[in-house]
């Protein structure tokens, strides 16, 4: 009897992310206020409905009080957190408040189906991240000297990568955490907040040659460590915002150009020096040969995917705990085995409709320093879920890195929540800007601050 | 600075540097980003999205994915049928309210049916996904959701003949050996049988017996899992690369047999009989001259005979429905050069299985194209549904056409002036070749290879018997048998 509700509700869950995953490109069109907000109410009715469908699974599966109490708090914790942000924020986007919600909702739904002391720390981390960074809006929106702390982001970033080196742990292959206490951290999931932040401050203004150098340099740094520390994901995420900001601050193609074929290059390299980087190329070219070592995981998470197939196994009823750190990297797999693969891509399409609001704000906030930090952050997001989907499905070898929001992880749902809260203070920004039709004191297009850069190679750092 | 007062290394820098005025808006090259990234998420959609139409069906029939454990508590396994519509093995419900699993045929189709409960082996561990998943409607599920039943699992219709089976079984008798009857038009296997056997019905008192018995080793699919040597049926090759070589003047050899000769020092004898005395290249071949095959298969070039057996799958994976252990092909590129001769006359090194030797004659039936065998014709909901189904297509070409044809002249005569003489009747023409194995033990292996219809060919069999003796004596008799059953199909009731 189980099986069959799991099994219909997945019928409709598949229907609800439909419509919400669709609404997160309508938004975008232009149409009244009265029918916006009709389409965000309408996206938060249909995410409490996911969320109260798949509890009500979970709970029939095990008639379990704890798991009945955990939905509630749940429930009370994101209708808080919608009322303090509209109250606290009125000009914030509710948009990009629904989509973190549901996606912390997927989260915990999943790794309470998976493990419930996970479900219950992640819920703890979501709770007490969300509260911190709800001052971040206000810091973004206020704080102008934010885009003079250049080295010190830099600095502090590099510092704070290199932590791991003298309190590192290793984890899965990758010595990329430190731990104090009892509390284990990840520094390059808050470093990358750091480093985009520093590129920006660092070619806000038309940059000399000198600049860019150190720039370069400076990134080079970060990426190093992380090819040290093995926490490839990682190296390759910060790489690609490095070359996407500069490609995008310069106007210059040849930084694309330059970091594919150097990309290139450092991945042949690198399967020539790291025997970790040759298992995993190797087990993402044929993972059938060794399909009980090296094969094991990426075709555990096929099997799991191919079994769900379009309309999934239904809630509880699958398999997922077979793949190896299901419910931090290979979470999607575990998804789409129960939800089925037509929600997963629904998925894919939320979180590139929140990559296009990012790219909104990038695109609709006139500072050119808060226009960078948001492009980065855009190109940091997506890259991300890309490396995360693509590696569990096989579609580019597994790198390591998790699915925003949704995997089990503190510093990864802590840094996005971050990220997030920041995007939300730059579009309070952008609104307001609008509103008043200023430009707020900052430093705005290039074609407005007129010719300094030509061929100025000492340009003082002003 | 104007443009042309710059030096090189200014120029150089000069392209890293940010693009002047109004060049550089950075929404514009947003929008490019937003294009790029949209284009790469589409394509991982397109991926995922031909995965699960395309990749996911195979990718999951694994025995590694152990979801299926999940899916038997909720469907009720599904039927294997043959081509006529028997039910081959079938699920029920016994009065406890245990699920058994019951092989109406029971010893005889063992081995390619298969087995669960100790392991699972032939079709029901090859199907095992398709026959623990259900298709049936949705207010069918419903129904059994609310009284509490097992979805029914879908079923798979072989292309299995219950009659050919019967006749190639009870012909091979009590002897050990396999039995294969192949469509060479289709690649439709229509029959397998390998002997010693068991009943699967029996399992779970006989397991311990069986298993531990090493002696007869009757789990084992010999069709599938035995390596042989392929004894005379290997000189179909030799002729092939012979004729491949010498085009034009193969038909000129002659040699004279006094019933043995040395070559390569080695010393040939041929089986049975003191000497063929002068014998040319077709009298060769009709009665399987061990001398003057060896004579003319000495003259090859190795590394070329080396890739044509490569070509005709020696030393490569074959796919099928069951796995099939590879065929080793007994010579390399450092082989010396007294390996060559027992090589030659399927000795020596080379072993191959029973389904690989009516494969090759396959090609050779079908001008040298080899169909893709299979076993299972469809897939099929409980309801009658088809979910499924497969048609034949072309596997690899192993020779060209007019090498096929001259390689059907000289198996015709062996049929009707050779060793072959066995399958001589009114009733239907045949071709093929009979072998001889020498191995360890005192008496050789027989082999027959061989198809009916010399004009349009309706069936290829392939007969191997263990530890017996010349092939025409008794494996061709075994195929008549297979081949009159074919034309004739006078059996009980119950088997048609």
């Amino acid at each position: 009897m189980l099986n069959i509700i799991s099994t219909g509700s997945n019928y409709i869950i598949i229907i609800m992310c439909v419509i919400y995953a669709l609404s997160s490109f309508t938004v975008f069109l232009p149409s009244s206020e009265k029918r916006q907000i009709k389409r965000m109410n309408r996206q938060e009715r249909y995410m409490f409905l996911f969320h109260f469908i798949c509890y009500g699974v979970l709970f029939l599966k095990t008639f379990d009080v704890k798991i009945l109490i955990l939905y509630v708090v749940e429930v009370f914790f994101f209708l808080l957190l919608i009322f303090i942000y509209e109250h606290l924020y009125p000009d914030s986007s509710r948009v990009l408040m629904n989509h973190t919600c549901f996606l912390l909702q997927i989260g915990f739904v999943m790794l309470t189906r998976l493990s419930f002391d996970q479900a219950v720390k992640q819920f703890l981390i979501a709770v007490v991240s969300s509260t911190v960074v709800l001052v971040v809006p206000f810091i973004v929106a206020k704080a102008y000297w934010l885009k003079r702390l250049r080295w010190v982001y830099g600095l502090i970033g590099l510092a704070f990568l290199s932590t791991v080196f003298v309190i590192g742990t290793t984890k899965n292959g990758s010595t990329n955490w430190i731990s104090f206490g009892g509390f284990a951290l990840q520094p390059s999931e808050f470093v990358k907040i750091a480093f985009v932040f520093f590129i920006a401050a660092m070619l806000e203004k038309p940059a000399s040659f000198r600049k860019i150098l150190v720039t370069i340099l400076f990134s080079a740094a970060h990426v190093l460590i992380l090819i040290l520390e093995k926490d490839l994901g990682g190296a390759l995420l910060y790489f690609v915002i490095f070359i996407f900001m500069c490609y995008v601050a310069t106007g210059r193609f040849i930084y694309m150009l330059g970091g594919v074929s150097l990309g290139a290059l450092a991945g042949r390299v690198a399967y020539g020096l790291f025997s970790h980087v040759r298992v995993r190329f190797d087990a993402w070219l044929d993972p059938w040969s060794d399909i009980e070592n090296t094969g094991y995981q990426i075709t555990q998470s096929l099997f799991a995917i191919g079994t769900g197939s379009w309309f999934g196994m239904g809630l509880t009823q699958g398999r997922p705990s077979d793949i190896p750190v299901v419910e931090s990297d290979f979470i999607f797999s575990a998804i789409a085995e129960e939800f089925g693969v037509f929600f997963a891509l629904c998925l894919i399409l939320i979180y590139l409709g929140i990559f296009v609001h990012f790219l909104k704000i990038a695109m609709d906030v006139k500072g050119r320093f808060y226009k960078l930090v948001a492009y980065g952050f855009s190109i940091c997001f997506i890259f991300q879920v890309f490396l995360n989907i693509g590696g569990v499905t096989k579609f580019i070898p597994s790198t390591g890195v998790t699915l925003p929001l949704i995997s089990y992880g503190g510093s990864s749902v802590a840094s996005t929540l971050i990220i997030f809260a920041i995007m939300q203070g730059i579009f309070i920004i952008a609104y307001q800007e609008e509103e008043e039709g200023g430009d707020g004191g900052q430093t705005t297009e290039i074609e407005k601050t007129g010719g300094a850069v030509d061929g100025d190679w000492e340009q003082t750092d002003a | 600075m104007p443009e042309e007062n710059r030096t090189i290394l200014e120029r150089i820098c000069g392209i890293f540097l940010p693009k002047r005025e109004k060049s550089l808006k950075t929404n514009r090259f947003t929008f490019s980003t937003r294009l790029l990234v949209v284009i790469l998420l589409f394509i991982m959609i397109g991926y995922l999205v031909k995965f699960t139409l395309y990749d996911a069906p195979d990718v999951i029939n694994n025995a590694y994915n152990k979801r299926t454990t999940n899916l038997s508590e909720q469907v009720l396994r599904g039927s294997i049928l043959s081509a006529n519509d028997k039910i081959l093995a079938q699920s029920a419900i016994n009065e406890d309210g245990e699920e058994t699993r019951e092989y109406p045929y029971d010893n005889m189709f063992a081995h390619v049916v298969g087995y669960i409960g100790h392991g699972k082996t032939g079709l029901e561990s090859a199907y095992n996904y398709n026959l623990l998943t259900s298709d049936i409607s949705l207010t069918s599920r419903i129904e059994n959701a609310l009284t509490g039943q097992k979805n029914e699992g879908n079923s798979i219709v072989t292309t299995l003949d219950t009659r050919l089976q019967k006749a190639a079984y009870e012909a091979l008798g009590d002897y050990q050996g396999a039995v294969i009857a192949i469509e060479p038009k289709t690649g439709k296997v229509r029959a397998m049988v390998s002997r010693p056997d068991f009943d699967p019905n029996e399992l779970d008192e006989i397991w311990d017996e069986i298993n531990s018995d090493e002696d007869n080793s009757c789990l084992v699919n010999r069709a599938t899992q035995g390596l042989y040597p392929p004894g005379s049926t290997y000189k179909i090759l030799t002729a092939l690369a012979y004729m491949e070589e010498n085009p034009h003047s193969y038909g000129d050899f002659t040699y004279d047999c006094t019933g043995e000769t040395v070559i390569n020092s080695v010393t040939i004898s041929i089986y049975e009989v003191e000497a063929h005395a002068e014998c040319d290249y077709s009298y060769a071949c009709q009665n399987s001259c061990n001398t003057a095959f060896v004579t003319l298969g000495c003259t090859l070039d190795l590394d070329k005979f080396i890739e044509l057996n490569e070509t005709c799958l020696f030393n490569q994976k074959i796919s099928f429905d069951l796995s099939v252990k590879k065929s080793s092909f007994g010579l390399t590129e450092d082989s010396e050069a007294n390996q060559m001769p027992q090589t030659i006359i399927g000795q020596g090194d080379t072993l191959m299985t029973p389904f690989h030797n009516a494969l090759l004659m396959c090609a050779v039936a079908n001008d040298g194209v080899l169909m893709k065998p299979y076993l299972v014709e469809e897939v099929v909901s409980a309801e009658g549904l088809t979910i499924d189904s497969t048609e034949p297509e072309e596997y690899k070409t192993l020779m060209e056409e007019s090498m096929a044809e001259r390689l059907q002249k000289m198996l015709e005569s062996v049929v009707t002036d050779g060793t072959g003489y066995a399958l001589d009747t009114d009733q239907y023409t045949a071709a093929g070749k009979t072998g001889t194995a020498e191995n360890e033990n005192e008496n050789a292996h027989s082999w027959f290879v061989g198809y009916s219809n010399v004009d349009d060919p309706d069936l290829v069999v392939c007969v191997i018997v263990e530890n017996t003796g010349a092939g025409s004596k008794y494996a061709a008799p075994i195929a008549r048998e297979v081949f009159d059953s074919y034309y004739n199909n006078e059996m009980d009731e119950e088997y048609r």
